[in-house]
């Protein structure tokens, strides 16, 4: 609890002129659910892609575990195992649950897939988060609801051994029962200690599921709270501009 | 681990495994049933209509004829799946086949390396398709649209106009036209038939090491004494005399081991190899293939020089059957093996087919060919029932993709 899992000390990127992210100090725990929450432009997805490689940042430290590290590519970032569930989760509906989670780093045996082997792990990955709504492992995506897909996706940054789980807007096109669903999906994700950052625009899921909030306003951090501490009017005032900087000591 | 279990679609008695293939059929994944259907109900109806379908040369004949569009079928089902076509699959080999003829007799190769060249020509072909589509990305349509052109002036500079060459090597006409003698008929049927009881044992022995449920070995009994029975028939009919003149024509016909072979071969690396699990994940969705670090270009210019080198062996298939290599081969029989992978259910959005989906459909449209030709009505009438019957495979297709897809909005 210590060591932050992951921190990020003066960031900067810009695009041209642009200065999208200002030097921004940035921590997320092992174990703890952080929000990332901020209006349209604050620089939420930059920040993400940062942190998962796909465009590095200019300036600033980042640190994983306690040590400094370059995130120059995707590949680098999942090596250190961090991983993204972007919003249009990245699925083939014409593949199966088993099928999914395994894409691209399928167990082979003796020049052919290892179906046992993959099944065998997708679903104690599925377990290990108690998933209970899929009804076999072997159903094809197509035939998935919305959160179910979302578990899918949620299961698979499992079974890649992350230990950093960035979820972007994981609960934006679902309705009541299944953003409970996810929600709690989310919570059994960092009880097992792993890490995870969630972007939402939607304040009640926010305060449901995080144990810290972080506001970004125009490219600066303007607070980083415990959830505990704070107030939804709080965090909508950090959001909006109205109100800035006096809680952000932490 | 914790108290929760997942099924894998794997446990159950053979009851319940029933009542799941049924329950998978209803919510829109029917694969080869309707085309598998109509087979049988063309079957029925042209015995009644015609003395002669039923009759052992023509149970022979319809083989024969299926085996060239079968092939090409299977050739395309690669670039199906990856919701692309190609038109040039059968002038490619067209060329192919003229190719053979310039290198067998015109310069005097050996016959063999003629065919290898023929072959590698074929390949050569779908890369540089692939090359169009997976790198520039020109549409498949567009780039195939304009080699299925281009070819057909190849084949004339390459032939002559309205050139025609006899092939008369033993070997090559052997394929269409010569059997295998009784031992040898019998002997395919029981490789197929152990080996698929050995495939399934491994199968079952890896998922019970990993601890996992296995369906009702009854469920695998079943499955081959059907193949069995079935296969038994076929051979059994074939084995016999089907002659109508003095000299016995008897043994099942050399291509369909051929046909056979390819089929296993193509089903092996569709479902049990990295590149075959690509090739349906590119087909489905390829942003996802390509995020999860599939080289998508790669996948998609192998499809293509899959298709084109099969394609090929189609085209030797046609130049054994007829005995001859002409300059306008190709020209019409890729739009019916586009159909027969349609038929058969194959999609044409991509992402959904196998190979056996390609050799049912191929009979289809061959038993549609055959049984109308037996009847004596006019060729016209082939045209518009072959027609039809895509149409109403395409829409089969069509319906039961937006009822998988419509479960969306369930929860």
């Amino acid at each position: 609890m210590d060591t932050p899992l992951i921190e990020l000390v003066g960031v900067k990127k810009s695009f041209g002129p642009v200065d999208v992210l200002k030097g921004i100090d940035f921590k997320a725990y092992a174990g703890k659910v952080t929000a990332l929450v901020g209006d349209n432009g604050a620089g939420k997805s930059t920040l993400i892609k940062g942190l998962s490689g796909v465009q590095p940042f200019d300036q600033g430290t980042v640190r994983f575990d306690g040590h400094d590290v370059h995130i120059v590519n995707p590949k680098q970032a999942s090596n250190l195992g961090i991983e993204v569930v972007y919003q249009d989760l990245a699925l083939c509906e014409n593949l199966d649950i088993v099928q999914n989670m395994f894409l691209g780093r399928e167990e082979v045996a003796m020049g052919t897939l290892d179906e046992a082997a993959m099944e065998f792990a997708a679903t104690k990955a599925l377990q290990s988060l108690s998933v209970r709504t899929v009804k076999s492992v072997r159903q094809k995506v197509s035939s998935l609801s919305g959160g179910q897909r979302q578990t899918v996706a949620i299961g698979r940054t499992v079974l890649r051994n992350a230990k950093l789980v960035i979820l972007d807007e994981p609960t934006a096109a679902l309705g009541v029962a299944q953003t409970e669903q996810v929600l709690n999906l989310v919570r059994r994700l960092a009880d097992n200690g792993i890490g995870v950052i969630i972007i939402s625009h939607n304040l009640a899921d926010v305060f449901h599921v995080a144990d810290f909030i972080s506001v970004l306003y125009l490219g600066g951090m303007v607070a980083s709270l415990a959830t505990a501490d704070t107030n939804y009017n709080d965090v909508v005032g950090y959001i909006t501009g109205t109100k800035s900087l006096e809680g952000a000591a932490s | 681990m914790s108290n929760t279990s997942l099924a894998t679609g794997h446990e159950g008695t053979l009851r319940d495994q029933v009542t799941a293939y049924f329950q998978r059929i209803r919510s829109g994944e029917m694969g080869a049933l309707p085309a598998v259907s109509a087979l049988i109900l063309l079957a029925i109806l042209f015995s009644a209509l015609s003395p002669f379908f039923l009759t052992k040369l023509n149970f022979a004949n319809l083989f024969v004829q299926s085996a060239e569009l079968a092939v090409l079928a299977c050739a395309l089902v690669f670039v199906l799946l990856l919701g692309e076509i190609d038109l040039a699959a059968g002038v490619t080999a067209g060329v192919g086949m003229a190719l053979f003829v310039v290198l067998n007799q015109k310069m005097g190769i050996d016959p063999l390396l003629s065919v290898i060249a023929a072959l590698a020509f074929g390949s050569l072909t779908g890369w540089i398709i692939g090359f169009f589509v997976a790198k520039i990305r020109v549409p498949s349509f567009v780039v195939t649209l304009g080699f299925f052109l281009g070819f057909q002036g190849l084949q004339l500079i390459m032939l002559g106009d309205g050139g025609i060459y006899r092939v008369d090597i033993p070997a090559i006409q052997a394929i269409m036209n010569s059997n295998m003698p009784e031992w040898a008929g019998w002997g395919m049927l029981a490789i197929m038939v152990v080996g698929s009881f050995f495939i399934a044992l491994w199968d079952r022995s890896r998922r019970t090491r990993t601890g996992l449920a296995t369906r009702p070995i009854s469920m695998l009994f079943i499955r081959l004494a059907f193949m069995a029975v079935l296969g038994g028939i076929a051979v059994a009919i074939l084995n016999e005399n089907r002659s109508v003149s003095v000299r016995a024509i008897a043994g099942v016909p050399i291509v369909i081991p051929i046909v056979v072979v390819i089929v296993f071969v193509g089903t092996f690396v569709l479902d049990r190899t990295l590149f075959g699990r690509y090739l349906y994940a590119v087909g489905g969705n390829p942003e996802a293939g390509r995020r999860a670090g599939i080289d998508v270009a790669k996948i998609r210019i192998a499809a293509f020089m899959i298709c084109s080198t099969l394609a090929v062996v189609s085209g030797l298939l046609h130049a054994s059957r007829i005995g001859s290599v002409e300059s306008t081969a190709g020209r019409t029989i890729v739009l019916n093996g586009v159909a027969a992978a349609v038929v058969g259910g194959v999609s044409l959005f991509g992402g959904r087919g196998r190979m056996m989906n390609a050799i049912v459909g191929a009979l289809v449209i061959s038993i549609i060919d055959n049984g109308l030709g037996l009847i004596g009505l006019p060729a016209g009438i082939n045209f518009l029932v072959t027609g039809g019957v895509l149409v109403g495979a395409a829409t089969i297709d069509a319906l039961s993709r937006k009822r998988s897809g419509g479960s969306i909005l369930r929860t």
